[in-house]
């Protein structure tokens, strides 16, 4: 059979059969869906803020909405102390980092139910679906690091030597936020509970992690048990480069940089391992 | 390289079945049983992924059972069987969609499958983004695209419309845009699900050709469909498919004709237990049976083929003048066509009424029959059979001129001949006669 296609001449074949337990992640097979890793991420960014009268602004103006809402509840009324900062700018170098977390958690976990209808109609590796999410809430993060840039130099606050740790937390943050949406990902496919729960849950998370208040707060001797958050040492590494209120917290984001490998990694490992379910189950 | 494109070696594929949950019968019961629902509803939703290997589980379903086949490079097949006979899950397992429970599968070279046009259509992109989209899905590369991306929008017919959100397309308009897409993939392997079912008339003529060049160009093709006559042109090749069991395989026409003869075996007939029928006379249809033009029972008749609706009948009264009706209803229950016995026949003692409809001028799809006495003194009912016959209408030649012909677009205008057969008369051939 003469084969006049440009395809490489060596023979393509797949074997399927029954899997059960671990299965590793096919590398050479993510590259060649590389395409439309990237069509999703941008289908995603482009459907979300179509028909909006101001489109991307929405990106920025969730984490500026909120840093006023902070700001005027727990900056002036409860009189949080924010370690010396305007409160305002204490909040939003918080709130930009969690605003991406948060999101990408709550859109990626439903993520695999709202597109179950080409889960089930077509075939390509699963992973890329949660992880075109979290990409596309990375564009939004960029657009809101570009405000608080605005904001820092409308207060005057210059960044210190710090900004060259911020590109590691920027990985941490989309690792943990990655790790964690895969596993609640895999699961919210089969327990529709967790999508019910996923908006209240981040709320509460948001507490767990030093947004509207500094780590200061917690007693020392919670403070290692506390950084296990790896959102801990991403926000205080955050404060601690662009506002200068402390010294780079190496402990947090040490502790933090392992629970986001372990959590990436155990979350890619449990969705390969479930993947195959999906189109069954969704 | 071996010339084998497909190998499936004893495939089989369970589904977990909804199992009934127990009824409380107490007001403690019932609330004990709402503490514990969560817990059974989580064992449940576990499970859904897990089979024991004990075969005969009640709650588990074999949607596919020790199913194995060899398909070699350039080979044309088509797969034929009823709902739920696992036609669509065997190429869901082939497509990687789902797993298979027990089997393996070889597959040689790259696939493609289409088990639905436009997946991954976002209403709120315009056209040409969708192309994109749709294409990359299906595993295009972007490059690709960009090289057929006039030829798709020339297939298509849409040029116009390009920079229009999907949304507010006609659905044909969609359906065109989404075929395109799919008719220029380029796999070694193609697997198709009923994608013809789409658009209009003559948009389905132009995807049809499309199949044609595709299946003639040497690439591997299965496809899964109803359309008998759309099968027996494309595949030289059919594996038919029963409850999960490979139950035929072999030439196209061999295979089709044993299913469509399968029909009547498993045939259900309205005149016997049916809870519908009220006994209103003396006068009544006993029983009744369809036949094709070779006079062997059938529950497929063929359009352009006549089909004859044998009715015997018995009554106890002298000199009666009846009426019989048959008014045939598509699947949405409207009445597509009637026959009846006019002038009036004078009944005998006991009797058969042969009413041929020529040429079963219907679309293709399901239907049912309902069989009216009438006195045609009074206009009474004497006997009703409300779906005496249920069946389904094929097309095995190209009698409408198209390939399928879409439901909401066709009338008809049938052609009858009304035969009666009593003791006394051996046969006595009433003239043809249109009605409807």
């Amino acid at each position: 059979m003469p084969d006049q296609k440009t395809h490489a001449p060596k023979p393509y074949v797949t074997v399927i059969e029954p899997h059960t337990g671990w299965r590793s992640v096919d590398w050479k097979e993510l590259r060649e869906y590389k395409d439309l890793f990237f069509f999703l991420i941008w289908r995603n960014i482009k459907v979300r803020y179509a028909q909006s009268s101001i489109g991307v602004g929405w990106a920025v103006l969730q984490p500026l909405a909120s840093m006023l809402v902070f700001t005027v509840i727990f900056g002036n009324l409860v009189g949080v102390e924010s370690d010396g900062a305007a409160y305002g700018l204490f909040a939003f170098v918080a709130l930009v980092p969690w605003t991406y977390f948060a999101n990408s958690l709550t859109e990626g976990t439903a993520s695999m139910v709202t597109n179950s209808g080409m889960i089930s109609k077509i075939y390509f590796p699963r992973l890329i679906m949660p992880l075109a999410i979290i990409g596309a809430r990375m564009v939004d993060f960029f657009i809101s690091m570009v405000i608080l840039g605005i904001l820092l130099l409308f207060y005057g606050v210059m960044p210190n030597s710090g900004v060259i740790v911020l590109p590691l937390l920027i990985v941490m943050l989309t690792i943990s936020a990655a790790g964690l949406g895969l596993w609640l990902t895999a699961l919210a496919i089969q327990y529709r509970d967790i999508n019910y729960g996923m908006s209240f849950g981040v709320q509460l998370l948001m507490y767990a992690a030093p947004v509207v208040y500094p780590t200061s707060m917690i007693p020392e001797r919670f403070q290692l048990l506390y950084a296990l958050n790896p959102m801990v040492g991403v926000i205080e590494g955050f404060r601690a480069a662009l506002l200068g209120t402390r010294d780079m917290p190496w402990d947090f984001i040490a502790i933090g940089a392992v629970v986001s490998v372990v959590l990436f990694a155990s979350g890619v490992m449990y969705f390969r391992r479930k993947e195959h379910v999906f189109a069954d189950v969704a | 390289m071996s010339d084998i494109a497909i190998r499936v070696e004893n495939l089989g594929k369970a589904y977990r079945l909804g199992s009934e949950t127990e009824q409380a019968e107490t007001f403690v019961e019932a609330g004990l049983n709402l503490i514990k629902a969560p817990l059974r509803n989580f064992r449940k939703l576990r499970n859904l992924d897990t089979f024991s290997t004990d075969r005969s589980a009640d709650d588990i379903l074999w949607a596919l059972d020790d199913v194995s086949f060899d398909i070699r490079r350039g080979e044309v097949v088509g797969f034929v069987g009823r709902n739920g006979a696992g036609k669509s899950t065997l190429l869901k397992v082939l497509s990687r969609i789902t797993e298979p429970t027990t089997g393996r599968i070889e597959i040689h070279g790259r696939v493609s499958s289409l088990l639905e046009v436009g997946t991954g259509f976002h209403p709120e992109l315009t056209g040409r983004e969708n192309i994109y989209m749709n294409g990359t899905i299906l595993g295009m590369k972007k490059a690709e695209i960009d090289r057929k991306f006039n030829e798709i929008v020339e297939f298509s017919g849409v040029e116009r419309f390009l920079d229009t959100p999907v949304k507010r397309y006609s659905s044909g308009m969609k359906v065109r845009l989404a075929f395109s897409v799919a008719a220029h993939l380029e796999p070694e392997i193609l697997i198709i699900d009923e994608v013809l079912a789409v658009g209009d008339a003559e948009f389905q003529k132009k995807c049809l050709g499309k199949m044609e060049e595709v299946a003639g160009s040497g690439r591997t093709v299965l496809f899964v469909s109803h359309n008998m006559a759309a099968i027996q042109n494309l595949c030289g090749r059919a594996i038919s498919l029963k409850a999960g069991l490979v139950v035929d395989d072999g030439p196209t026409k061999t295979v089709i004709e044993d299913y469509l003869a399968r029909f009547k075996s498993e045939a259900t007939s309205g005149f016997h237990n049916n809870a519908d029928r009220k006994i209103l006379s003396s006068t009544q249809v006993t029983d009744g049976r369809m036949l094709n033009s070779k006079g062997v029972a059938t529950q497929a008749p063929c359009a352009g083929e006549p089909t004859i609706f044998e009715l015997d009948y018995k009554t106890s009264e002298k000199s009666v003048d009846a009426i019989f009706d048959i008014v045939i209803a598509n699947q949405h229950n409207v009445a597509v066509t009637q026959m009846r016995t006019e002038p009036p026949i004078q009944l005998g003692k006991e009797g058969t009424v042969r009413l041929t409809l020529e040429d079963t001028p219907l679309p293709i799809g399901k239907y049912t029959a309902t069989v009216t006495v009438k006195d045609a003194r009074s206009f009474k009912n004497i006997d009703k059979v409300p779906s005496a016959f249920s069946f389904e209408v094929f097309i095995l030649k190209d009698f409408f001129h198209l390939e399928r012909v879409n439901t909401q677009y066709c009338s008809t205008l049938s052609r009858q001949k009304v035969e009666h057969i009593t003791e006394r008369q051996e046969e006595q051939i009433e003239e043809a006669n249109p009605a409807n």
